[in-house]
């Protein structure tokens, strides 16, 4: 009985991770601790300077890459470039899984794969941000969201072949010798590391228009052939 | 994967080919043969991918008359000594020493259909299976009253890479002092849409720092073109006044020109000029014809894999097909290569046969470090290719994102190139 009315719920859950919202931003004092493990390497508050990472006061509604006199890595820049700026959404995704949003990040970081850390994360940061766009009573963007791709989506089995096809698609742009001037390489790619940044493209997070439009149309069967085919590619 | 059996059946064209196969493969003449005409951004990637992918399951005759292939995309950023002319010449050697293409540099002069052969300039005769035309583009006579193509020194049209180019540098830089530059830009359809604009954009470049009290005058038949407030934006920007684009409205295709006296009319009114760059109308290259796929200037397809609609066993590519919505362009047709190239192979060796998916992007640059871009994706329905989805660059971007637009042009040249040569 108790099986029969949990295991619906559970399923539920998973099936609208990737659109469920949170409530609202968490606890600032508990974000505080969860800070403790981005304390290595950013200072935030009173007369916090750049250390390893860029000070993160005003991090809100910043473009990435756009904290002047940091040297960021040539992946953030270009994600500043083209246009990504530091939401609640896309500050969300990127402490959740740094490679999902900016590939090639400097910031090595695992992840916070825990909503809740998350949420408070996002609060206590918030609170060295004044950008009145961004405090929560204002709409959308200040919205904490849950950017895992659903597990189901992960556990796709590409059709290789397919994945081939669909490739040369991919190759008309970035070079098969993993060349990377001007355009990213996307050889040798971890599959999951694949699979999140092309979501994160179809769900309009990584700002690249030309990827929006590419990433937009594939399906998850198609996603899944594609990093089958790009696993295996020498 | 699930791709069933449903979607196959619905891309008609495609399904037919695939059912045919084992009559073509029991011919009895060993190997299936593909000729591919035109070494370009779709025959050359044609090309490649079905040698490639059948992995010498098919004999690939690629014949493209240059030795040395000049793209025409890119050719702008030469004329404002962004690129030298040798960063824009390419060759066939590794298509056909990796993937065995035979490449022949000759003529194709005929097509015969009933037979399926193809008649060379040098005389030879090619069977083939399946023929593959990709041949680009040719001028329709007459359609600058004064221009023809033995006017084409006097008046370059520099819209096919190589000599041509080079020309329109040479008097770009021989120009007098506030001397005058005139276009004649073509009526739609026609190659690379943002690419006369391109052209100005970067001419204005070179007149800027070597000549800028020059003028340019440009006569266009259409009254709004590909990109143009971009264009416009950055033409106003970076070369106040020196740019004169007369449209339709203001008799802009109202023109005829005097090869011999250097002189262009536009509604009437007589100039004197000092280099004239004539874009004429086009049509597709003169092969199509021969073989009979088209229809008024252009040779329509059919969408799931750039079929004649004249004959299953022929294939537009590019330029000379008329597809739907994609732009005349080199990535469209590279894109449209691999579709064609797919379903080819699955008609030839029983190979999966997947469901089209097209898209193309072109990026302009207007001035040092200032590139922009448009682009969309395509698919296949029963009547054309559509168009899915489309962005653009907008007007006020950061110079950051313009810069950066343009170093992603320099990859997607890189990346072209390898997937059309290897």
């Amino acid at each position: 009985m108790l099986r029969a009315v949990f295991l619906p719920a559970v399923l539920a859950a998973i099936s609208v991770a990737g659109a469920v919202w949170a409530e609202d931003f968490g606890d600032a004092e508990a974000g505080a601790r969860v800070f403790t493990k981005c304390k290595g390497c950013h200072e935030i508050g009173q007369g916090a300077r750049d250390r390893i990472g860029p000070h993160l006061n005003g991090i809100f509604g910043r473009r990435a890459a756009a904290h002047e006199g940091y040297a960021y890595s040539k992946s953030m820049a270009r994600a500043g470039n083209d246009g990504l700026i530091w939401t609640a959404e896309t500050l969300g995704a990127y402490v959740e899984n740094p490679r999902a949003l900016v590939s090639k990040t400097r910031m090595s970081f695992r992840g916070l794969k825990d909503a809740q850390d998350r949420a408070d994360l996002l609060a206590f940061l918030r609170d060295y941000s004044d950008n009145p766009a961004d405090v929560p009573e204002a709409e959308p963007t200040a919205r904490a969201t849950d950017h895992d791709v659903d597990p189901a989506i992960l556990a796709l089995k590409g059709d290789a072949e397919y994945g081939e096809y669909l490739s040369s698609e991919c190759l008309t742009c970035h070079q098969q010798d993993g060349s990377a001037e001007g355009i990213p390489s996307i050889t040798r790619w971890p599959t999951e590391d694949f699979v999140v940044a092309m979501h994160a493209y179809k769900r309009k997070l990584r700002p690249h228009p030309v990827m929006q439009m590419m990433a937009g149309r594939l399906n998850d069967e198609e996603i899944a052939a594609l990093a089958a085919y790009f696993k295996d590619l020498e | 994967m699930t791709l069933n059996r449903r979607i196959f059946l619905g891309t008609g064209v495609a399904a037919a080919a695939t059912l045919g196969a084992p009559a073509v493969l029991a011919d009895g003449h060993g190997k299936p043969r593909v000729i591919v005409i035109g070494g370009g951004a779709g025959g050359a990637t044609a090309a490649r991918y079905i040698a490639k992918d059948s992995k010498g399951g098919v004999d690939v005759t690629l014949i493209e008359p240059s030795r040395t292939y000049f793209t025409c995309f890119f050719s702008n950023l030469y004329l404002g000594g962004f690129k030298e002319i040798d960063d824009l010449g390419h060759t066939y050697g590794t298509l056909a020493a990796k993937y065995g293409i035979n490449v022949v540099h000759d003529w194709a002069v005929d097509v015969d259909r009933d037979a399926k052969t193809v008649s060379l300039a040098g005389g030879a005769q090619l069977p083939y299976d399946k023929l593959i035309l990709s041949p680009g583009i040719d001028f329709v006579e007459g359609a600058v009253a004064g221009w023809s193509l033995a006017a084409q020194n006097a008046m370059p049209h520099a819209y096919k890479g190589g000599s041509q180019t080079e020309l329109l540098k040479a008097q770009v830089a021989a120009m007098p002092e506030g001397g005058t530059f005139a276009m004649v830009a073509p009526p739609n359809p026609f190659r690379c849409p943002p690419g006369p604009y391109e052209r100005v954009s970067m001419v204005a470049h070179v007149l800027k720092e070597t000549n800028p009290t020059a003028k340019i005058i440009v006569a266009d038949p259409k009254e709004k073109f590909s990109k143009m407030s971009l264009f416009q934006e950055g033409w106003a920007n970076h070369y106040e006044g020196m740019i004169d684009w007369i449209g339709a409205d203001f008799g802009g295709g109202a023109v005829s020109v005097d090869p011999a006296a250097m002189t262009v009319s536009i509604d009437g009114e007589e100039t004197k000029v000092d280099v004239c760059n004539v874009i004429p109308a086009m049509k597709a290259g003169r092969i199509a014809e021969m073989a009979g796929v088209t229809e008024g200037n252009w040779a329509p397809v059919n969408a799931a894999d750039m079929s004649s609609k004249a004959d299953p066993d022929v294939h537009v590519l590019g330029d000379a097909s008329q597809q739907g919505d994609m732009p005349k362009s080199g990535f469209s047709a590279n894109s449209q290569a691999k579709v064609c190239a797919n379903a080819v192979r699955g008609a030839l060796t029983g190979s999966k046969v997947f469901p089209a998916k097209f898209s193309n992007t072109c990026w302009s640059l207007i001035d040092t470090n200032d590139g922009v871009k448009v682009g969309a994706t395509y698919e296949a329905t029963a009547e054309k290719i559509a168009k899915v989805d489309g962005f653009i660059s907008a007007t006020g971007e950061s110079s950051d994102l313009r810069r950066a637009t343009y170093e992603e042009s320099e990859g997607w040249y890189a990346g072209i190139t390898a997937d059309m040569f290897g």
